[in-house]
């Protein structure tokens, strides 16, 4: 299968290389920090020790998660629209899951030591569980979307030993974010990360950003091959961003109450900080206002029957989504924890250019990997015509 | 080397049994010897050592200069004059951010103006040490909550963690911010965490910790378990604080105000 992934039209070749150019520099960016410091190639300091790329970890996660909103209905529930893109989904979160664990590599001021993380396995360490939910979640979606993928190209039913790691994915995906939320959610003296709320406040908004993504993909598959996942499946996940943004948005409404009900001052200072300002610091007030509008216009345009239907303006909505939960997982979320520092002040916090370009080379590795993976995938289903319900899965143009 | 059937089984035979039981004999065998040293050593030892600042005792600029120097030189401690980089053992801050969930507004005036002295609490409970997750950090048998630094491969979750801001990265090279280098103790790699270690090593020499002996007083240093001991003598003749206790992280730094 993997011969699909060395013909391309002249464009496919283009984008490869693109991404190739990205991924050299990010490797050029992280080498400086590593010969200079990240004293001087990043915005981090001693009170903000975790930045962007712990964020990009917290999002990705999370889009990696929410493959299990495609394959948990078409599975367990034979939601037969999303046959066609399940593996889609999959793919997906193999892609998502190595931009995380790149997120973590980067940051490692030993990255030579990092198998130490298996050499001396410590239960009680998060980092521990996070490597190992996510590394067995890498391989079970990898062995899964390419099984299936196998079985579709040959146009018989798929193994009946994939069966099994299926529903062992399925049941999986959550833990990788419940884990990832564990990172901060026990962490004494951090009251921004000590809410009760944070692993089903994540796992909400991933199953927002991740389907959103998929709608996007979705529509350039649709777009650029012949192959086409279906309005059905669209809408499908379209509902499903609906519901989870709705709960999303309610979440950040209970963290509200709860800090300034209580009007516990370490509780309300974040929350100010973050949307006013607090103590003449108001460094993130725009971005994370930038996060709040976008989800309130894509909270308009999904509940809204007319233009969660019309492509155009769902297309719109599930940018916005995707930006806004961007924005305050993958920016402001892990940054603003340490911002308010543990002597009761703040410490302004904005990456540097350095540390930009670092994580454009893991996006860019995790897209590379995307691509090959969707160009295989995208071959076969052309190749195939039908899907497995005999329907026509590639338009004819 | 020229070795016949029998020879080689028999090696390898010893060697397997070595294997199984083997491990935990030289491990046994270890811990004796290293009890033997240590007795040999006039190591001062304790059950639970424990700090106490006498805050009322650091009168001048120079009482806190003594200090701190004496830590930042013997343990080759870098000198980095960016606070966002910098790297402190044991430093100075303002009472307000010492203890900023205690009252403030109406302190007395000397207690807002006076710097207060911060050092790793050493905590019974740390949280440092539950989030390593390479056992870079790891609290001993007499609760120094020790840091390894060849074995920390970087990922700052004990910052995350440490709420008292005790722990420092190496963001810039370190040998180069070094006046004058210790030989005899070492030196720090970019990328690795480092902080106070209540001078185990001088303690094995059957020293006190270099801060403590240069303080005057100022700082008492002592076994939390022994009720004869002069901080449980200072603990239970005086109202002292620590930081952040409400945490749970039974911080092993006392200050008396």
């Amino acid at each position: 299968m993997l011969e699909a992934a060395i013909k391309g039209r002249p464009r496919y070749w283009i984008w490869v290389s693109f991404l190739s150019a990205v991924i050299l520099v990010g490797l050029i960016a992280w080498l400086r920090e590593h010969h200079l410091g990240s004293g001087l190639t990043t915005g981090l300091s001693r009170d903000v020790s975790w930045g962007f790329h712990i964020g990009q970890l917290t999002f990705f996660v999370g889009v990696a998660a929410s493959a299990v909103m495609v394959v948990l209905p078409y599975y367990l529930h034979n939601h037969k629209a999303f046959g066609r893109i399940a593996v889609i989904g999959e793919f997906l979160a193999v892609s998502a899951v190595v931009i995380s664990m790149l997120s973590v590599f980067v940051i490692m001021g030993q990255p030579s030591r990092v198998w130490n993380v298996l050499l001396h396995p410590t239960p009680h360490s998060i980092i521990f569980w996070d490597l190992i939910v996510l590394m067995t979640y890498l391989f079970v979606n990898i062995l899964c979307g390419w099984t299936v993928l196998g079985a579709e190209r040959k146009e018989v039913p798929p193994p009946k030993w994939i069966k099994p790691f299926i529903i062992f994915a399925i049941c999986w995906a959550p833990s990788i974010h419940i884990v990832t939320a564990f990172l901060y959610a026990g962490l004494p003296g951090r009251p921004h990360f000590m809410t009760a709320l944070q692993a089903a406040h994540f796992l909400a908004s991933a199953f927002a950003a991740g389907p959103s993504l998929l709608i996007i993909l979705s529509m350039l598959i649709r777009r650029f091959s012949r192959f086409d996942p279906g309005t059905i499946a669209i809408q499908s996940l379209a509902k499903i961003v609906t519901y989870a943004l709705i709960i999303h948005i309610f979440f950040i409404g209970l963290e509200f109450f709860t800090a300034f009900y209580s009007q516990i001052p370490e509780d309300m200072h974040t929350l100010q900080y973050l949307y006013v300002g607090w103590q003449g610091h108001s460094e993130l007030v725009p971005v994370i206002w930038t996060s709040s509008i976008l989800a309130v216009l894509a909270l308009f345009l999904l509940i809204i029957p007319a233009t969660r239907r019309n492509e155009n303006t769902l297309a719109v909505a599930a940018l916005a989504v995707f930006f806004s939960i961007w924005i305050d997982k993958g920016f402001v979320f892990v940054s603003s924890g340490f911002i308010m520092n543990p002597f009761g002040g703040v410490t302004p916090y904005w990456p540097a250019l350095n540390e930009f370009l670092v994580a454009a080379g893991t996006w860019a590795i995790g897209f590379l990997i995307l691509t090959i993976l969707y160009k295989i995938a995208v071959s076969i289903k052309e190749e195939v015509v039908f899907d497995k319900y005999g329907e026509k899965q590639v338009q004819t143009k | 080397m020229s070795m016949n059937r029998r020879e080689f089984l028999k090696i390898a035979g010893a060697s397997a049994i070595l294997g199984f039981g083997g491990i935990s004999a030289i491990d046994a065998l270890e811990k004796v010897e290293g009890a033997q040293v240590l007795s040999e050593l006039k190591a001062l030892k304790a059950k639970r050592w424990a700090m106490i600042v006498d805050i009322k005792k650091f009168k001048t600029e120079e009482d806190y200069k003594k200090v701190i120097n004496a830590c930042n030189h013997i343990h080759n401690v870098p000198q980095i004059a960016n606070p966002k980089h910098a790297v402190k053992w044991i430093w100075t801050d303002t009472y307000e951010r010492t203890f900023p969930d205690l009252e403030y507004e109406y302190a007395p005036e000397e207690i807002k103006q006076k710097p207060f002295i911060m050092l790793c609490n050493h905590c019974d409970n740390p949280p440092c040490v539950r989030v390593c997750p390479v056992k870079a950090t790891f609290k001993r048998e007499d609760g120094i909550v020790m840091q390894d630094m060849h074995r920390c491969i970087g990922c700052k979750f004990c910052m995350a963690a440490c709420p008292y801001g005790s722990r420092s990265y190496n963001f810039l090279p370190p040998r180069s911010y070094i006046k004058e280098e210790n030989k005899e103790f070492p030196t720090r790699t970019l990328g690795v965490v480092e902080k106070c270690i209540f001078c185990y090593e001088r303690l094995d020499k059957g020293l006190p910790p270099a801060c403590v002996e240069a303080s005057n007083g100022a700082l008492i240093f002592g076994d939390l378990a022994d009720p004869n001991s002069e901080v449980r003598k200072v603990l239970s003749a005086n109202y002292v604080i620590r930081r952040k206790s409400e945490l749970g992280t039974r911080p092993m730094v006392w200050y008396l105000i």
